[in-house]
C-alpha cells in the first residue's frame, strides 16, 4: 500500500524528497566550494610538479627524437646478432646530418657514449666525413661508413643505438640502486666498490630508525612525567618541549655545532670528568654521532607532543585500580597503562621516523661524509651535477617510501587527528 | 611527586631513577639554546667560553657582534631579514585564507570525497622537504617564477596551509552550527554571519594556525635554496651559508633574536590554544 500513501510536498508543491536532495546537493557544492581554491592551487602548483618529476624521471626522449629515420628502419632489423641491414645505415645517415647541420651530433655523441664507451670518437670520425663531403650517397652506406672505423663493424654498437629507441626509461631507477640496465638488456649490478647509493639508502633507515628509537626512549618518560604532574608544573615544563619546537631549525643545529666542536663544553665535561684526555678530544661532529645527537634533540618534541595527547586521557585511577587488584607497580604500568598509550607510541613514532627519513639540513651540516642522508644525495644531483632526471627518481623512490608509511599512520591514527602544540 | 610513605625502597629508587631521567632530558632539550645566548656577548672572535668569560669578568663580555650584526657593511642580515619579514607575512596571509576557506568547506558535513581531499590539502606537511623543493623549482621555473619573491611567497602558502587547515579544523570540530542557523533565520546572509559569528569563535585557532605558518615560512630554507637568488636571500639562508662556511659570532648574535622571537611566539600560540580551548567549553 505504500505507492499510494500520499507524497509530502512542501508549501510550493514540490515533493519533499526532490526538495531535500536539491538543498543536500546545493550544501555539496557549496561545501566543495569552499575547499577548491586551495585544492586548485595545490593541485597546479604542487601535486602537478610531482608527476612533472617522474615524467622527468623516465624521460629519454632525447636520442628517440634525434634518430627517427634510424628507429623507423630498426623495425625492420630481423637477425640482431648481425649487422643491420643497408636502410639502418642510411636511415643512421640521414639523422646525423641533419643533427650535424643543426650542430645537435656532439649531445647524441655523448648519450650514445654513455650507452657504449667508445662511441664519441666514431661518431665524430662521421661527422668529419659529412663535413668534407667524402660520402657518395648515390653508393651504399654500409660500406663507406662500415670502413671508416673498425667499430662500425662491431654489431654491439648497432644493438646499443637501438637500446636508446624507446621513449621511456627505468634506467634512473636503476642507477639509485647501483644497478643499470646490460649489453643484452638485462639487470646487472654495479661493481662491489661503487655501490654508493645502496650504502645511502640503508644509512638512512639505519638513521632514521635509530633516531626514532631514541626519541621514543628520551620521550616517553617526560611525556608520562608530563601528564601526571598537576596543571601548573606541567605548564612550566610544557615550555622546556615547545621552545626547541618553535625555535628555528638552524640555531638549534648551530648550537649544537657549537657544543659538540672539539673545544666545545661537551667535550670540556669530557674532559673535566676524566672520561678523556685533553689532547685527546674526540671529533664528535662531521660523523654519525653528530647526526644522531642533533637530530634526536629537533624530533623529540614530536614525539613527546603525541605521545602526551594520549597520555593526558588515561584516567589515572586505572593505575590505581590495577595495583588494588594486586598488581605491582611494575605489572601495573606494563598491563594497564603501556597497552593504552599505543596509538601515541605509533603516531610519535611514525611522525618521527617520516620526519628523519627526508632529513636534509642537519645531517648536511653536522653529519660530515660519514653522516650524509639520501636526501643530500637528491640536493647534490640538483645543484651540483644538474642531473635533475636522476635526482627526480631518487626523490619519488624516497616518497613512494614516506606514503607508505604515511598510510600505514593514516590506517592507525587518521591524518585528522594529528594535534599540533 | 611526593611518593606515599609505604612505598617499598626498590621502587623508591626506581622513582629517584624515572626523576633523573627525566630531569635529564629536559635539560638535553633544552639547554642548547641556553649556550648561544651567552656567547653572542663573547667580545673574542672564538666560539668558545674564554677564561674572562668563566670569570664573569665584564671585559670579556661586549655587544660587538650585535653592533655588527645591525651595522656591519659586508653583512646581509639588513637585507634579509626584510626579505624574511615580508615574504613570510605575504605566506601567512594566503595561507590563512585558502585554508581557512578549505577547513570551512572540510568541516561540513556535506562535503563529499572528505577523506582524500584532507590527505591531498596536508600532504606538503608530510610529504619531505627536499621532494616539496625539487617539485615546486620546477614548477616556478617553468612559470618562470624561479628566484622572485612571488615565487617563495607561493611555495610557503603551499607548506603552510597545511597548519592553518588542521588548527582551524580541530576549531571547527568543537563549533555548534546551530548558532549560524540562528543568525541565517535572524535574516543575516553567509558573508555577514560568518564575519560576525563564526569568524570571531574560530578566530584563536585561525591565528595560531597562521603563526604556524609564520613560523614555517620564516624557518624555511630547503625550498627557498633551489628557489632564492641573491636578491631573495632569507635570514635561514644566510645562516645557514654561515654555518657551512664559518660559524662566525655574528651568527650568535641573529640566533639570539630568534630564540627571543620563537619564546614571544610560543608565549601567544599558548595564550591563544587556551582561550581556543575556553571558548570551545574544554575545560581542563
Amino acid at each position: 500500500m505504500s505507492s499510494e500513501t500520499k507524497k509530502i510536498l512542501t508549501t510550493d508543491g514540490i515533493p519533499l524528497e526532490v526538495s531535500l536532495k536539491k538543498a543536500e546537493k546545493k550544501n555539496k557544492i557549496k561545501a566543495f566550494l569552499l575547499v577548491a581554491p586551495l585544492l586548485l592551487f595545490l593541485i597546479i602548483t604542487y601535486i602537478f610538479p610531482i608527476g612533472d618529476m617522474f615524467m622527468r624521471s623516465v624521460d629519454d626522449r632525447m636520442v628517440t627524437n634525434m634518430l627517427p629515420k634510424t628507429f623507423k628502419a630498426m623495425e625492420k632489423w630481423e637477425n640482431l646478432d648481425e649487422l643491420p641491414p643497408e636502410e639502418v645505415y642510411r636511415g643512421f645517415y640521414e639523422d646525423y646530418k641533419l643533427l650535424a647541420e643543426n650542430q645537435q651530433h656532439g649531445k647524441l655523441g655523448q648519450r650514445l657514449n654513455k650507452e657504449k664507451n667508445g662511441f664519441n670518437t666514431i661518431t665524430k670520425k662521421l661527422f668529419r666525413q659529412i663535413k668534407r663531403k667524402k660520402i657518395d650517397e648515390s653508393a651504399s652506406l654500409k660500406e663507406q661508413i662500415n670502413k671508416l672505423h673498425k667499430r662500425w663493424r662491431n654489431v654491439e654498437y648497432w644493438q646499443a643505438i637501438k637500446r636508446t629507441a624507446p621513449p621511456y626509461t627505468m634506467a634512473k631507477y636503476l642507477k639509485g640502486m647501483d644497478m643499470y640496465f646490460d649489453v643484452d638488456g638485462s639487470i646487472a649490478q654495479v661493481k662491489e666498490d661503487r655501490r654508493i647509493h645502496r650504502i645511502l639508502w640503508l644509512r638512512t633507515l639505519e638513521i632514521a630508525f635509530f633516531v626514532t628509537l631514541f626519541c621514543f626512549v628520551m620521550g616517553y618518560p617526560i611525556a608520562h612525567l608530563l601528564a601526571t604532574l598537576p596543571m601548573k608544573y606541567s605548564n612550566l615544563l610544557m615550555i622546556c618541549v615547545l621552545l626547541p619546537f618553535w625555535t628555528s631549525l638552524l640555531v638549534r643545529t648551530a648550537s649544537w655545532m657549537i657544543l659538540l666542536q672539539q673545544q666545545g663544553l661537551v667535550n670540556d665535561f669530557f674532559v673535566m670528568i676524566g672520561l678523556v684526555a685533553d689532547n685527546n678530544r674526540p671529533e664528535m661532529m662531521y660523523n654519525k654521532v653528530g647526526t644522531y645527537v642533533a637530530m634526536t634533540q629537533i624530533l623529540l618534541p614530536f614525539m613527546v607532543l603525541p605521545l602526551y595527547s594520549v597520555m593526558k586521557t588515561i584516567s589515572p585511577s586505572l593505575m590505581r585500580a590495577g595495583k588494588s587488584l594486586g598488581g605491582t607497580p611494575f605489572v601495573a604500568f606494563m598491563k594497564v597503562y603501556f597497552p593504552l598509550t599505543i596509538p601515541g607510541i605509533g603516531a610519535g613514532c611514525l611522525l618521527c621516523f617520516i620526519l628523519a627519513i627526508g632529513y636534509y639540513i642537519t645531517p648536511a651540516l653536522v653529519g660530515g661524509a660519514s653522516g650524509t642522508l639520501i636526501s643530500n644525495q637528491i640536493a647534490f644531483h640538483m645543484k651540483t651535477t644538474l642531473d635533475w632526471s636522476f635526482a627526480s627518481a631518487m626523490g619519488l623512490m624516497l616518497l613512494s617510501g614516506v606514503l607508505v608509511i604515511y598510510w600505514i599512520y593514516n590506517k592507525l591514527v587518521g591524518v585528522d587527528n594529528i594535534k599540533l602544540g | 611527586m611526593a611518593l606515599p610513605s609505604y612505598t617499598e625502597t626498590r621502587y623508591r629508587i626506581w622513582h629517584y631513577i624515572y626523576i633523573a631521567i627525566c630531569t635529564f632530558v629536559f635539560f638535553f632539550l633544552i639547554a642548547p639554546l641556553f649556550v648561544i645566548f651567552p656567547l653572542s656577548f663573547n667580545a673574542e672572535e672564538f666560539l668558545v667560553f674564554s677564561e674572562g668569560m668563566k670569570n664573569l669578568d665584564p671585559d670579556a663580555f661586549s655587544l660587538r657582534w650585535y653592533k655588527d650584526m645591525v651595522y656591519g657593511t659586508k653583512n646581509p642580515w639588513g637585507l634579509a631579514a626584510k626579505n624574511s619579514f615580508i615574504i613570510a607575512i605575504f605566506a601567512t596571509i594566503g595561507s590563512i585564507i585558502l585554508g581557512t576557506l578549505a577547513a570551512l568547506g572540510l568541516s561540513s558535513r556535506h562535503m563529499p570525497y572528505k577523506g582524500i581531499i584532507m590527505a591531498t590539502l596536508i600532504s606538503p606537511m608530510i610529504v619531505p622537504l627536499i621532494i616539496s623543493g625539487v617539485a615546486i623549482f620546477f614548477f616556478m621555473a617553468k612559470a618562470g617564477l624561479a628566484a622572485t619573491h612571488t615565487g617563495i611567497v607561493l611555495a610557503h602558502i603551499i607548506l603552510g596551509t597545511p597548519f592553518v587547515v588542521i588548527t582551524v579544523t580541530a576549531t571547527l570540530s568543537g563549533f555548534d552550527h546551530s548558532v549560524t542557523r540562528a543568525a541565517a533565520s535572524l535574516g543575516s546572509n553567509p558573508v555577514n554571519t560568518f564575519m560576525k559569528i563564526t569568524l570571531p569563535l574560530i578566530l584563536p585557532g585561525v591565528i595560531s594556525g597562521g603563526l604556524f605558518a609564520f613560523v614555517t615560512s620564516f624557518d624555511e630554507v630547503v625550498v627557498v635554496l633551489f628557489l632564492a637568488g641573491l636578491e631573495n636571500t632569507t635570514i635561514p639562508v644566510q645562516m645557514w651559508t654561515g654555518l657551512r662556511e664559518q660559524l662566525s659570532p655574528t651568527i650568535l648574535a641573529v640566533a639570539t633574536c630568534l630564540i627571543i622571537l620563537s619564546t614571544l611566539i610560543l608565549l601567544s600560540a599558548e595564550l591563544l590554544r587556551r582561550r581556543s580551548e575556553r571558548l570551545r567549553g574544554i575545560n581542563r
